[in-house]
């Protein structure tokens, strides 16, 4: 009887344990899982071999061309083969930029000294946010210009990548500080694909994010022959 | 069993006003807080610790004592031009708060000078009345 119980124990223990490691393990394929492609895609049709085949593309977002705080020129080319998180705000702003700033700086810190990561802040009131005014901000958050660029445009380009980041943002006078614009933090891949938003005022999604980053990072040679 | 009843009777006394203070206590404090972080959290952040150059602490800040007279009407009306908090300068400019009325500021300020580390004298309602008579030029109309 009493060796009895005792098995039973000593199996329940065991199915414990397998139930735990089981989670860990489910939960480590869910890190390194694939990222969702966001935004519209389109169908493609072409022929291989005389086999029609139907070849998915995915929203990406289009050239850019805009000015930074050392009034250099971001383009499309200075985020290539990199993985970038873009925000929208602007210097005056009375409500949530701020807390999205002290949130973005979580992710430079995070990725100080990877260069496959980049920060690009656009601000929605050129009119305003001059390249000496960014120049000022960007030097009051003591950061780094090769990695956060902070920039400006005309506004009209910049309303309309904003939609093509999936981000709203337009000018509002009945809104405090004249603009509305969300908070989100937009997660982009290599090939400009977008693949994440987040919510830059909220630590726990900002926290997700710059866990999913590393996700979209080319894996180390090192990393990939331990796995094998 | 008289004298238990009465006992009892004390105690639940006591009780009632204990917990009657500490709601009226706790609902002021409550109000400071949930004003903060309505109006203020966005900026100078959930624990008061401002951000980097850009934004001022008012987590051990030297300007809520070397200011004490001011602060009332920095809230009311904003701030622009250079200051400097701890030795450091800021200079990004602070919007007014127009809708708060002198009560409502009171409990803000009460909730700044006594949390985030900050262990200064409170704000009475008169002293903040006071101040604000003082700017009162600057309400728009
Ligand atoms: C839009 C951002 C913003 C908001 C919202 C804001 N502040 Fe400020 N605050 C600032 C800035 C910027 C300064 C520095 C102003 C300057 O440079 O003249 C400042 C200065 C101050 C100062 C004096 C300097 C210091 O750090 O002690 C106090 C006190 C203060 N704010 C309290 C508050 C309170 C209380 C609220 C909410 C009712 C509030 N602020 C809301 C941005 C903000």
């Amino acid at each position: 009887m009493e060796r009895n119980n005792l098995r039973t124990f000593l199996s329940a223990l065991l199915l414990g344990l397998l139930a735990l490691s089981w989670q860990a393990c489910s939960q480590n394929t869910a890190e390194t899982s694939d990222l969702p492609y966001l935004g519209e895609r389109q169908l493609v049709q072409r022929e291989v071999d005389g086999q029609q085949v139907t070849d998915t593309v995915y929203h990406r977002i289009p050239d850019f061309a805009f000015i930074n705080q050392d009034s250099q020129v971001v383009t499309s080319l200075t985020v290539q083969d990199k993985v970038y998180v873009t925000d929208f705000f602007f210097t005056t702003c009375p409500t949530i930029c701020p807390k999205m700033k002290s949130q973005m700086i979580r992710i430079y810190e995070a990725f100080e000294d990877d260069p496959r990561v980049m920060l690009l802040s656009h601000t929605i009131d050129p009119q305003h946010d001059t390249v000496a005014v960014l120049r000022d901000y960007a030097d009051r958050l003591q950061v780094n210009s090769d990695k956060w660029h902070f920039v400006t445009g005309e506004k009209d380009s910049i309303y309309s990548i904003a939609l093509q980041y999936m981000v709203s943002a337009m000018e509002d006078e009945e809104e405090p500080g004249g603009f509305v614009h969300s908070g989100a933090f937009v997660l982009v891949d290599q090939n400009r694909h977008v693949r994440g938003i987040y919510d830059g005022t909220d630590p726990a999604q900002v926290d997700r994010l710059i866990r999913d980053i590393p996700t979209l990072l080319p894996k180390k040679k090192k990393k990939d022959a331990d796995k094998n | 069993m008289l004298i238990k009843t009465k006992i009892l009777l004390y105690l639940a006394g006591i009780a009632a006003l204990l917990t009657l203070t500490r709601c009226f206590y706790s609902d002021k404090q409550n109000e400071g807080e949930r004003l903060y972080t309505q109006n203020c959290a966005n900026c100078h952040m959930d624990d008061g610790s401002g951000l980097r150059n850009l934004i001022p602490p008012l987590a051990g800040a030297d300007y809520l004592e070397n200011h004490r007279d001011d602060l009332a009407c920095i809230i009311q009306h904003g701030q622009t031009g250079n200051i400097v908090v701890n030795g450091k300068n800021y200079n990004q400019g602070m919007p007014g708060f127009e809708h708060l009325n002198a009560g409502q500021i009171t409990n803000i300020l009460n909730y700044v000078q006594t949390n985030f580390g900050n262990n200064n004298p409170r704000f009475s309602i008169q002293e903040v009345e006071k101040q604000l008579f003082k700017c009162r030029h600057l309400l728009e109309h």
